[in-house]
């Protein structure tokens, strides 16, 4: 089932039109209403007139977010704050968010891409699907909300942290279908394993997404519980999941390349790079009116394939993550950024102490445990002191990440340092 | 009026306890007391020893977390319900027992170290009705050789 089949399955030529004359409407709605790319633009001595099409793209300047950050809130927003329906935001490097806005239309293409990915997985009408990412301000929850319901299925929005209830419900109400990250749904398979309910469930497809994982967790999924799992993929920058997702031939993600335009990049060189080449993955909205971005750095290393799908679809296609080109982890679900752990402890206590992130997977789930130093001014002979500052620790970072975290002190000098510069994560998830 | 115990932090892993000891005795520092409050990941452990400043430079020297802090101790008849009296003295007072451990000495005397969350010298007086005295550091020192 294809969702959109003029747009899905356009030649490269009618695709390639499309794109131009979106992006050249992009290029002048920024121009003309947000100062900030207008600044830049002039810097890089560009008037909207000189980009005609897409064969024109390498001449635009960057975006990152940096300059989302350099324009909080809603210095990007490219429309009239009264036709701003809603905002999202996503926890931010130095404490401060990443703001993003949608228009009324922005919601509709986004329930439509949405829309798209779920049939690619083969969800229909007839599908009773719970939506288990968090709800709020985080893209996931809402996001396949709104894909979900346009397409039809009858939505059950569990949001995240119920496992028993959602469990319970998935028996209950004959659920088939599920939206959650990996991990997660990991997790539930572990849950369903223990209450005996494996061979009592309707499920069989899951979409999941919000964190890397492999091919072999999927196939590990699929076996385990019997169904088909896919890889959707969407940044809140950018809009939200959506972005693109794989099809049951899983060759690649297919990027909805009618409202987003895909480029790879060299992360060193800034210069694209061909097809097939790993490098960063950029995106340039070509519909969106709240928040338009221009080649917007996503730090997602991929490489990308324009040949046609054995699905029919000709929406290039994008591989599986390769990693960062940056330090973000993935935790959860979760963004976090060594520098946000820092920021936070630094705060606290006016210098930052040595520290540690041990990422790993206990059972299914990421755990995340931080190791701080106990320096003299830490220094407590009272047991009840130190819990206490393991706890004020605690509390800092999960107000700073979101993320609830173990704090362990450690001895002074046991951390290790390289080079001079400390060393601040050691990740011990093998994604296999 | 107050003694310098040595509190060491410690990690909870293997070999940790042995290094701190191993320290000690290259120093030549006797300990007299010991006590080791622990958690599930790390310990403290708090030591009366006969130079307490020499210790905590040799550990510190050796790249542990430590610290000298006041404690009292308290020399008292080896006798049923003296440490009783004892807290229920504190706690009419409204003074908190952030920890204590004894030091065994003799068939006669036990002592007791403790660390209050108030000063306790307003006691002195009656302490001495009870044949509860104060243990100076040099009394401390003079407990070995």
């Amino acid at each position: 089932m294809i969702w959109n089949e003029t747009k899905e399955c356009m030649s490269r030529d009618e695709m390639s039109c499309l794109q131009s004359a979106r992006l050249v409407k992009t290029v002048d709605r920024v121009y003309h209403n947000v100062p900030y790319y207008r600044n830049k633009m002039q810097q890089a001595g560009l008037e909207p007139g000189d980009i005609k099409g897409i064969e024109d793209i390498n001449k635009l300047p960057y975006t990152t977010k940096d300059d989302l950050r350099e324009t909080y809130p809603f210095g990007l927003f490219a429309v009239p704050m009264s036709e701003i329906v809603r905002t999202h935001a996503s926890s931010g490097t130095t404490g401060k968010a990443t703001v993003v806005g949608y228009t009324r239309r922005d919601i509709d293409i986004w329930k439509e891409c949405v829309a798209r990915a779920f049939t690619q997985a083969g969800i229909t009408r007839e599908d009773r699907m719970q939506i288990a990412y968090g709800y709020g301000l985080f893209t996931g929850g809402l996001g396949a909300h709104y894909g979900a319901e346009n397409l039809g299925a009858m939505v059950v929005p569990m949001s995240t942290g119920n496992t028993k209830k959602l469990v319970t419900m998935m028996e209950d109400f004959d659920v088939t279908a599920i939206a959650c990250t990996p991990s997660y749904l990991i997790h539930i398979a572990e849950v369903l394993k223990e209450t005996n309910q494996l061979d009592k469930i309707k499920l069989k497809t899951a979409v999941c997404g919000a964190e890397p994982w492999t091919d072999n967790m999927r196939k590990q999924i699929e076996a385990d519980l019997g169904i088909h799992a896919f890889d959707i993929y969407g940044l809140s920058e950018v809009m939200g999941p959506g972005v693109a997702c794989d099809c049951i031939h899983h060759k690649g993600l297919h990027v909805y390349e009618d409202h987003f335009l895909p480029e790879i990049i060299d992360p060193t060189t800034l210069q694209p790079v061909g097809e097939d080449v790993t490098g960063e993955l950029v995106f340039t909205t070509l519909t969106k009116e709240g928040l338009p971005l221009i080649r917007y750095r996503t730090k997602d290393l991929t490489s990308i394939n324009y040949g046609k799908c054995e699905c029919g679809r000709t929406l290039a296609r994008i591989n599986r993550f390769k990693g960062r080109s940056d330090d973000m982890l993935i935790i959860r679900g979760v963004n976090v950024f060594p520098s946000q752990i820092e920021a936070a402890l630094l705060e606290m206590n006016g210098t930052t102490p040595h520290y540690m992130m041990i990422v790993d997977r206990q059972g299914s789930l990421d755990s995340l445990e931080i190791q701080v130093e106990v320096e003299e001014r830490f220094f407590s002979d009272e047991i009840r002191e130190l819990e206490n500052l393991s706890k004020q620790i605690g509390h800092v970072i999960q107000n700073a990440i979101g993320l609830a975290a173990k704090i362990k002190l450690v001895e002074p000098r046991t951390l290790e340092r390289s080079e001079g510069k400390a060393k601040h994560v050691i990740d011990k998830r093998t994604l296999v | 009026m107050y003694i310098k115990q040595l509190s060491v932090f410690i990690e909870n892993r293997e070999g940790r306890l042995d290094d701190v000891l191993e320290i000690l005795k290259t120093n030549n520092i006797n300990i007299i007391s010991l006590s080791l409050a622990d958690t599930a990941d790390y310990g403290m452990l708090r030591l009366i020893v006969n130079t307490s400043a020499r210790a905590l430079e040799a550990l510190k020297n050796n790249g542990f977390s430590a610290s000298l802090t006041d404690v009292t101790v308290v020399r008292m008849p080896h006798k049923i319900g003296q440490l009783q009296e004892l807290a229920s003295l504190l706690c009419k007072a409204d003074i908190n027992i952030e920890y204590m451990y004894s030091i065994s000495i003799g068939q006669d005397d036990a002592c007791i170290v403790f660390k209050t969350s108030g000063k306790i010298e307003q006691f002195a007086d009656q302490f001495k009705k009870d044949g509860v005295e104060f243990v100076t550091q040099n009394d401390i020192a003079a407990m070995v050789k």
